[in-house]
């Protein structure tokens, strides 16, 4: 064996380089732990939220007033007619009483905590005048890990990353090289050009071991996050998805021969994706019609295969169509980067 | 004597239809240190950049070592050593770590310790490329071109920019490296350098070589081996016809502040210069005598000075 073999000193630049940059250090593994601490937090499973009705000044609001606090998720004021139809407005009440020979309701039915407030203070008031309710139910309450926003998020977050980092990683990494001349100057060696590639997918793959370890081990300690699927089928996704990426990052580098150039096509190329494929939401939300679309990037590929092993425990086969959709860009987009690629 | 580079016919128009090169002959023998000398945009990256195989030429031949660019890439790359005009090296990695990637990317050469301690860079060995200094970065540059023990070395202005001392070193490097029994090719616009460093120069004047030979056959060529520069009170008083006319004067131009003459004997041609100042009832304002250099050779080809820009 060479003493010192052109992949191995490659790859080992690579970390270096890397792991002397504190900022993308922190960009690369830190910031999502932030981005789910922040999310997290924002939007844990709150104790039921209070709701704010007010009732117009009257003789018999006392007794209304009465019946309602008999629900203590109500919170009810008498207020004057003006100050009614100001609360409503500015949000700060969900639903006005108007007491009369009939009791009205007063909202805004486009507001869901309106729609709320108007059934519990139907209820309350029907059943605080003796109504019965001929069905007899029970409840039980479940709030499990695995459904929460959470568990949704994390592994959003982690294509998310994965997505980052082959345009980083890949893309700005070689656009940057070129525009220093450096690529030109490699290439002036007896280096073969299939050692550079090899290297550059192959730090992206070490990168993504530690960025997946990384997010789930977070997940599970901070949030109590539960890991269904095997440690096998979540990195053989995420592996599908680093590479997928890489080639995309790769065709995104592939001419560029200024930083500002690869930045503007990157974002280009990330930010409908952090909007449309399920990182913060789920996907679904858009209209019927543009999910063909949705459903084919890659990121919303690989967020859905992340998820269902994931969160649900599912095998790698039933992922097959998803890690079909990420293999074909990954392969196109390295075809047509070879194709197109600039040394110098 | 066998050829390092040829090159022949050589022609190189970029995408804007500028004609970079046009029809430039070259041989450098093996063993010498070449210099292409010539003012900016004169041709020269372009020219060293196509015998390197970075750059393809619009037309014409180039042979280095024998082989072609084409069908011998592979093992061209194993004979050459490469320091390029403008390399900006992985600014935090270290200066062992640049020669080791280096060095494994040649199936043969020098080991990383010998070559730092060939440019003496043994003292920054575990320093960031960021924290050299231009005269440090420029020899880790060489370095980098020296680790795979090259049999051909083309630097492109290997010291532009650089302080006196940084530039002495270089040389010192480049000089070890041809004692060796290596071959060096590089470009510079400092006429010293050539005339110091380089066995031959050619020089190269909008993409053409308008001057080759050793340093001393073209100042030679001049006819004079000696410059006088001198000043008037009040101007260019004396007509150029009646300078050159003067004993031991090769040539003479008016040089917008001064009249410059190359001269064969100075202690003929000053007294007779003298002579006919006082006659025309003229005074000297000032008068230097050098001898003549590369630059001269420039300006008397071309009527402009190499760092006209
Ligand atoms: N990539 C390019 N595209 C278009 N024109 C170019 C390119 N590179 C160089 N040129 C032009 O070709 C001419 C020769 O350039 P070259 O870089 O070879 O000159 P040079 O002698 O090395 O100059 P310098 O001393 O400034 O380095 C210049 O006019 C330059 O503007
Ligand atoms: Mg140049």
């Amino acid at each position: 064996m060479r003493r010192y073999h052109p992949l191995r000193e490659l790859v080992l630049c690579r970390f270096r380089e890397f792991a002397r940059e504190p900022e993308v250090v922190f960009w690369v593994f830190g910031f999502p732990l932030l981005l789910a601490i922040g999310l997290g937090i924002a939007f844990r499973n709150q104790p039921q939220e209070k709701i704010f009705v007010g009732v117009i000044e009257d003789p018999a609001a006392a007794t209304t007033v009465e019946r309602l606090q008999a629900n203590p998720a109500i919170h009810v004021e008498i207020v004057s007619p003006e100050a009614a139809s100001k609360a409503l407005r500015m949000g700060r009440l969900s639903l006005v009483l108007a007491l009369g020979h009939s009791v009205e309701y007063r909202y805004d039915p486009t507001r869901p905590d309106s729609l709320l407030a108007r059934s519990q203070v139907d209820a309350a008031l029907q059943k605080a005048a003796g109504r019965q309710d001929p069905i007899a139910v029970s409840e039980k309450q479940v709030t499990e890990p695995g459904a929460r926003y959470i568990d949704f998020l994390i592994p959003g977050l982690l294509g998310m990353n994965l997505m980052g980092g082959g345009m980083w990683g890949i893309g700005f990494v070689i656009v940057d090289m070129r525009s220093k001349k450096l690529l030109k100057r490699i290439i002036a060696t007896p280096m073969r050009k299939s050692d550079f590639m090899l290297a550059m997918f192959t730090s992206r793959m070490a990168f993504m071991l530690v960025e997946v370890v990384i997010l789930l081990i977070f997940g599970w300690l901070a949030f109590g996050m539960i890991i269904r699927g095997s440690w096998a089928s979540i990195v053989a996704v995420a592996f599908v998805g680093c590479m997928s990426f890489a080639g995309i990052g790769l065709l995104v580098s592939s001419r560029a021969q200024k930083i500002e150039t690869v930045s503007g096509l990157m974002n280009l190329v990330m930010l409908p994706m952090y909007v449309l494929s399920g990182v913060f939401f789920s996907a679904e939300r858009f209209p019927q019609t543009v999910q063909p679309l949705i459903q084919a990037l890659p990121l919303t590929a690989l967020n859905n295969a992340l998820r269902a092993v994931i969160l649900e425990g599912s095998y790698l086969s039933s992922q097959a169509g998803a890690l079909a959709i990420m293999a074909t860009w990954g392969i196109v987009g390295y075809l047509l980067a070879i194709r197109w690629f600039r040394w110098n | 004597m066998t050829l390092a580079v040829r090159c022949s016919q050589l022609c190189k128009r970029y995408d804007n239809k500028l004609e970079a090169v046009k029809g430039l002959e070259l041989e450098v023998h093996a063993g010498e240190c070449f210099g292409l000398l010539g003012p900016n945009g004169a041709g020269k990256t372009t020219t060293i950049e196509i015998l390197e195989g970075l750059l393809e030429p619009t037309s014409g031949v180039v042979e280095i070592l024998g082989r072609r660019w084409g069908t011998d890439d592979r093992e061209l790359r194993e004979l050459l050593g490469i320091c390029l005009q403008e390399t900006k090296l992985p600014e935090k990695l270290t200066v062992l770590e640049i020669l080791q990637l280096f060095r494994s990317f040649y199936a043969t050469g020098q080991e990383p310790a010998a070559i730092m301690q060939k440019v003496a860079l043994s003292e920054k060995a575990q320093t960031w490329v960021t924290k050299l200094s231009g005269g440090q970065k420029q020899r880790l540059a060489v370095a980098c071109a020296l680790v795979g023990n090259p049999r051909i070395l083309f630097l492109d202005e290997p010291t532009t920019g650089l302080d006196p001392q940084s530039r002495r070193q270089l040389w010192d490097i480049v000089r070890e490296f041809k004692q060796n029994g290596g071959t060096v090719m590089l470009t510079t616009h400092y006429m010293d350098e050539a005339e110091r460093l380089c066995d031959r120069v050619a020089i190269v004047d909008q993409g053409r070589v308008i001057a080759l030979g050793t340093p001393a056959e073209l100042i030679a060529g001049l006819g004079g081996e000696h410059v006088v520069e001198f000043t008037l009170d009040g101007g260019n008083g004396l007509p150029i016809a009646e300078v050159s006319g003067l004993r031991s004067v090769r040539s003479a131009r008016w040089e917008g502040e001064c009249y410059s003459l190359n001269v064969g004997e100075p202690h003929i041609a000053i007294p007779a210069l003298i002579h006919t100042v006082r006659d025309r009832g003229l005074s000297l304002a000032g008068l230097t005598t050098r001898h003549a250099s590369l630059e001269d050779v420039f300006v008397t080809l071309t009527g402009r000075h190499l760092r006209d820009q």
